[in-house]
């Protein structure tokens, strides 16, 4: 009996190695784009020195010699380096919240923007921009508007005598449609000489802006809601069954809901309030991951993070090369998983294989 | 393992859905719960599962009140298997199975080895340990309501509470579950189990209790209580309850009828 089982296993193992040299892959080859060519041994050794550097080694040991030009030092780790990291954190954070909100919500055509967090953000951006913020300014109201819009559709599904999931639902669209009628009026009344763009050109979703701040910024909320959703994993398999089947199994499904919520609203507030509106991601890259790593939680996650940051890190690279004045990430993103989910519709989605 | 109801009742906004509902059910207890719809069946349910707290009486779980423990403890005490739902994911059985440990293991862990061994186990017990890999979307009706059996049987609780457990099997299939159970409760687990179906009541109960308009019509064995004029007053239509000899045993079935019919 064993034995059929562990042959009706996929390896999922050699398929996270896979992800993994991917991933890897994907990240040496982004810093070897763009117009400015460093070659691959020397980026590797800047890195190497820096992450010395970080780690306080290079009081106790010498540091590498200096190979490189400060030219090249300044590309790698001041315009570079950001902009492929926060690629990979936006990425990830998107699908991992994708992932969790599609196991919320029983329904896997869930993106992570559902309860409001991308609107809310996009309006506060909006706001910020018509208000004349500085770039800081833009950022922290689109996180703050971000995180308002999810707390306000969850505490009207908490006062609603729905069922808390279609509560939630309901809530998070009206909330959503809400702010985007908001931003739809910011845009109105900007001025159309430059306002208007700037507002525009914020919803489609760049990475073109990013500094080593925004980066630390995004990451702090990011890296603590990812963690959250990584430790409870496998929990979030036990809201996929319905409420009452939940409480029979002795878990309080409302305070696991209410973290699950938490971390995935922080980790896209975070997200959008650096790079703007990014479809897809959260809805795509999960389903890859199920195809590939199955249904099972434990597995899903981190599977998703993976992906998701070497997906979004490709679509971005691609942003850069491809024409001189970049697209928009959320426009390529569009393009690319559109069609890429025409596609699984016609494959008949994840559950091919069982 | 025991489940003690005592005068318990319950009403939504006024209106009583229980009323004075007394019983006991311990060890090798087979019960099926009959009742038309709206009878208070799924109330009752909710009161013993402890998510409804009764307006009087008290349900006890192993001698203690439900409403004072916690939801693990519950679980530990009494597992739940509801009538078969569409799923909306293609977990597979082994994962399905698994889920039954939930009140066994801290929030930020997972399932280990000794919990998959458990879960093959009950699989294997109920003789679908073949399936453990096979994704839930992907078999029958019956081997799905087997798999939540073997959930519940993970969650090492000595009373299962179903509800409606064939309400979408097929003929054979309800059987073959029918028959599973009928053996958990040869055991000695604490089975209830509701339907609409009196058959399956003489066919694979030794308890029936009928509910009707919310209070307890008949509690006793099958053939002594489940007699025609009681499921006349519990359904309004016509019953008539014949004994069947099938291979020197005889086992009684009902057969409904109306006034309108014609021989």
């Amino acid at each position: 009996m064993e034995k059929t089982v562990e042959q009706s296993t996929p390896r999922y193992g050699r398929r996270f190695a896979l992800l993994g040299l991917l991933f890897a892959a994907a990240f040496l080859l982004s810093f070897a784009l763009g117009r400015y060519s460093v070659p691959p041994g020397t980026t590797l050794r800047i890195l190497w020195m820096k992450a010395l550097e970080g780690l306080h080694f290079g009081a106790f040991q010498p540091l590498p010699r200096q190979t490189w030009t400060d030219t090249e030092a300044a590309v790698v780790l001041n315009i570079r380096l950001p902009r492929i990291l926060c690629a990979i954190l936006v990425g990830a954070a998107l699908s991992a919240a994708g992932a969790s909100y599609q196991g919320m919500f029983r329904n896997p055509m869930v993106s992570p923007d559902l309860m409001g967090a991308s609107t809310g953000a996009g309006f506060g951006a909006a706001l910020a921009i018509l208000l004349g913020a500085g770039y800081w300014g833009i950022t922290l109201t689109a996180f703050c508007f971000g995180l308002a819009a999810v707390a306000l559709a969850y505490l009207v599904s908490r006062f609603s005598r729905l069922n808390a999931t279609l509560a939630l639902v309901l809530a998070g669209v009206m909330i959503s449609s809400l702010f985007s009628a908001c931003t739809s009026f910011v845009k109105l009344v900007a001025d159309t000489q430059d306002q208007l763009p700037a507002i525009t050109y914020w919803l489609m979703g760049s990475l073109s802006s990013v500094k080593a701040e925004d980066m630390a910024f995004a990451a702090i909320p990011i890296l603590l809601g990812l963690t959250t959703l990584v430790l409870l994993r496998w929990r979030v398999n036990l809201l996929t069954v319905s409420e009452a089947e939940a409480r029979s199994l002795g878990l309080r499904s409302g305070r696991l809901r209410l973290a699950v919520i938490l971390a995935a609203t922080l980790v896209t507030s975070a997200s959008v309030s650096v790079s703007g509106m990014i479809g897809w991601v959260g809805l795509v890259i999960p389903h890859f991951c199920r195809m590939l790593f199955g249904y099972d939680y434990r597995r899903l996650i981190p599977a998703s993070i993976l992906m998701g940051g070497t997906f979004l890190l490709l679509v971005d690279d691609l942003a850069r090369v491809v024409t001189s004045s970049e697209i928009p990430l959320g426009i390529l993103t569009s393009f690319v998983g559109a069609p890429v989910f025409l596609w699984l519709i016609l494959q008949g989605g994840a559950d091919r294989e069982r | 393992m025991s489940v003690e109801v005592r005068n318990v009742s319950f009403s939504y906004g006024g209106a009583d859905v229980l009323r004075d509902v007394s019983f006991r059910a311990g060890p090798g207890d087979l019960m099926a719960v009959l009742g038309p719809n709206g009878a208070g069946k799924s109330t009752l349910f909710g009161c013993l599962l402890g998510y409804l707290r009764p307006h009087a009486g008290q349900v006890c779980l192993g001698g203690r009140d439900v409403q004072t423990l916690s939801g693990a403890a519950i679980a530990r005490e009494i597992a739940y298997i509801p009538q078969s739902a569409p799923v909306t994911y293609n977990y597979t059985v082994l994962d399905t199975v698994l889920m039954g440990v939930t009140h066994q293991i801290g929030i930020f862990s997972a399932p280990k080895q000794e919990h998959t061994d458990k879960a093959m186990a009950a699989l294997e017990s109920l003789g679908i340990a073949h399936l453990a890999g096979r994704g839930v979307m992907k078999i029958s009706g019956g081997e799905r309501q087997l798999t939540l059996l073997a959930r519940a049987l993970v969650q090492d609780a000595g009373v299962l509470l179903m509800d409606e457990p064939t309400s979408s099997l097929d003929y054979g299939n309800s059987f073959r579950v029918m028959r599973r159970i009928q053996r958990l409760g040869e055991q000695g687990y604490t089975v209830i189990f509701s339907t609409h179906e009196p058959n399956q009541a003489f066919r694979y109960a030794n308890r029936v209790l009928a509910l009707s308009d919310g209070g307890v019509l008949a509690d006793g064995r099958p053939n002594d209580v489940l007699t025609g004029a009681l499921l006349s007053k519990l359904y309004g239509v016509g019953v008539a309850v014949r004994g069947v000899q099938v291979k020197q045993a005889e086992y009684r079935m009902s057969i409904p009828w109306d006034e309108e019919e014609q021989p």
